[in-house]
């Protein structure tokens, strides 16, 4: 283990569901102690805490726990924390973490993200939603023309791929596909049962070309990843999986004026950072909150061209289980559940320490690519087994 | 159709109350004599506080569009379109908006598009309408 490096040393997940009567903390909870459990540690070698976004009052369901809550709540003595919506994505809270134990800020750190916004939509009172009687910040730019959901800007975006490119909604079904494909091989994703085509384009449309199945739903969960640094590594019973090289970039965060994706920026940039290539990637997961975020990851970290993406992926073979590139083994957002972004780490460790059980990829895996966001914010991270 | 209202501050209110005098007003840096948006009192481009709201074409080219069909409120009719137009003689300054007053489905990329302004309570919500 190379001291100056930081590794990921444990994971752990709570169910996934809609509208879970267990307290979101309690979720949390749960995926700390799996987390905990499988590393070998202890609460008391715990010194960190990050998270996305942090406890967001206004909007309970989004983000119920915060760093403060769990640092509280089980005793842990922080010398380092961070918790904020203001980073380059979901997996900016792990780039944050990995970010401080190279600098000896803290040794084994827990990231997490927690999601309750089934949950809150059946408990009104508990989690309220927010209520505005106008809208200010960056939601005047969008709400005032009935741009409400991300659905509609990540949309446009999409458009210009058919437009441009010509998508087909045949191509971009492939996403889904796959995601429910391989969905049905995890026994804790949300949905089990795999999508057809026909039902596929069938489906009532959201936003064109987005129809109901490239959409992520809300869910309930918590997902946790261990962040050591390479001179605590040795405290650690499991396989340690070593952040080989992160990236992070913003494009204007007002939707409308970023001129392209997040991630055509923050996918080279990742190159950058390694002498790995995309030829020694042996797993993609990708961030599909909507299935075309995935499709334009593919393109950013140039696995196919900018514009290549429907037909990179069609047919879907190629990142099918057992294909040449396997993508979102666990079954993505669209599949597993709105994890929001930690689902994908969680995933690429599972597959690099061969545990995937049913939906594990043959061969010696030993890089994996996780990513999150792609619209106008975007992290990746690279994952390698040594 | 039902419409969330900004909430009008000193910074953006020339761009949500020009259509009053039928203008599109967007900020304009005098220094370097480039246009920006959202509004902030410092231009992105140049660091220059010496900035004000100015009147644009009012005209424009869609940049990219999508047809909305989810009713996110019980109220909404659809589908409409939601478009990103890219402002005549504002280069690099994009608006989200609806295309009103045409068929959705007759939206398309590339369109020349002219801004009509809608008028709720304080607001004047500038859309646009398609040009031959």
């Amino acid at each position: 283990m190379s001291v100056n490096e930081a590794y990921i040393t444990g994971i752990g997940q709570s169910q996934i569901g809609v509208k879970l009567d267990r307290h979101p903390l309690l979720l949390t909870v749960d995926a700390v102690k799996e987390a905990l459990a499988e590393s070998g540690l202890t609460i008391g070698q715990i010194d960190g805490v990050s998270t996305y976004p942090g406890r967001v009052p206004q909007m309970l369901g989004f983000s119920p726990v915060g760093a403060d809550d769990l640092i509280d709540a089980l005793g842990i003595k922080a010398k380092w924390y961070a918790g904020g919506g203001e980073i380059t994505s979901q997996l900016g809270a792990i780039v944050a973490a990995a970010t401080a134990v190279k600098a000896g800020l803290a040794r084994h750190v827990i990231c997490f993200r927690t999601v309750y916004e089934a949950g809150a939509t059946a408990k009104p009172d508990e989690y309220p939603m927010m209520r505005r009687d106008r809208v200010d910040g960056g939601s005047q730019w969008t709400a005032p023309f009935n741009a409400i959901s991300a659905a509609n800007w990540v949309a446009q975006y999409a458009m210009r791929h058919v437009k441009k490119y010509g998508l087909t909604r045949e191509q971009l079904a492939q996403i889904a596909l796959t995601d429910r494909a391989h969905a049905a091989l995890n026994p804790r994703a949300l949905v089990r049962e795999p999508l057809t085509m026909d039902e596929y384009m069938s489906a009532r449309l959201v936003s064109t070309p987005l129809c109901l199945f490239d959409c992520d739903r809300y869910s309930d969960a918590s997902t946790v990843i261990i962040v050591s640094a390479g001179d605590a590594v040795d405290e650690v019973k499991c396989t340690p999986v070593r952040i080989a090289a992160m990236a992070g970039s913003v494009d204007r965060h007002s939707w409308d004026q970023a001129e392209w994706m997040a991630s055509y920026q923050t996918g080279p940039d990742l190159w950058k950072q390694t002498d790995y290539t995309a030829k020694d990637v042996d797993t993609v997961q990708l961030y599909d909150g909507f299935s075309f975020l995935a499709l334009t990851w593919l393109e950013a970290l140039g696995f196919c061209d900018i514009g290549e993406g429907g037909q990179f992926i069609e047919g879907g073979h190629r990142i099918a289980l057992d294909g040449e590139l396997p993508f979102n083994t666990f079954g993505g957002q669209i599949g597993a559940g709105r994890l929001h972004g930690f689902g994908f780490a969680h995933e690429a460790v599972t597959q690099l320490r061969g545990l995937g059980g049913d939906r594990q990829i043959k061969g010696d895996p030993k890089v994996a690519i996780a990513t999150s966001g792609g619209g106008p914010l975007a992290t990746a991270l690279l994952l390698a087994r040594d | 159709m039902s419409r969330a209202l900004p909430r009008l501050d000193s910074i953006n209110r020339d761009f949500w109350t020009g259509g009053a005098e039928g203008e599109l007003r967007i900020h304009h840096c005098n220094d370097c004599n480039q246009f920006f948006h959202p509004p902030r009192p410092v231009c992105r481009h140049c660091l220059s506080e010496n900035v004000a709201a100015k009147a644009v074409a009012g005209t424009g080219v869609v940049d990219t569009f999508t047809l909305n069909y989810q009713k996110w409120h019980p109220k909404m009719e659809v589908p409409f379109a939601i478009a990103r137009v890219e402002l005549d003689g504002a280069p690099g300054v994009y608006l989200t908006t609806n295309i009103i007053n045409c068929d959705p489905q007759q939206v398309d990329i590339g369109d020349k598009v002219k801004v009509i302004f809608e008028q709720q309570d304080d607001v004047h919500i500038p859309l646009f309408e398609k040009i031959d």
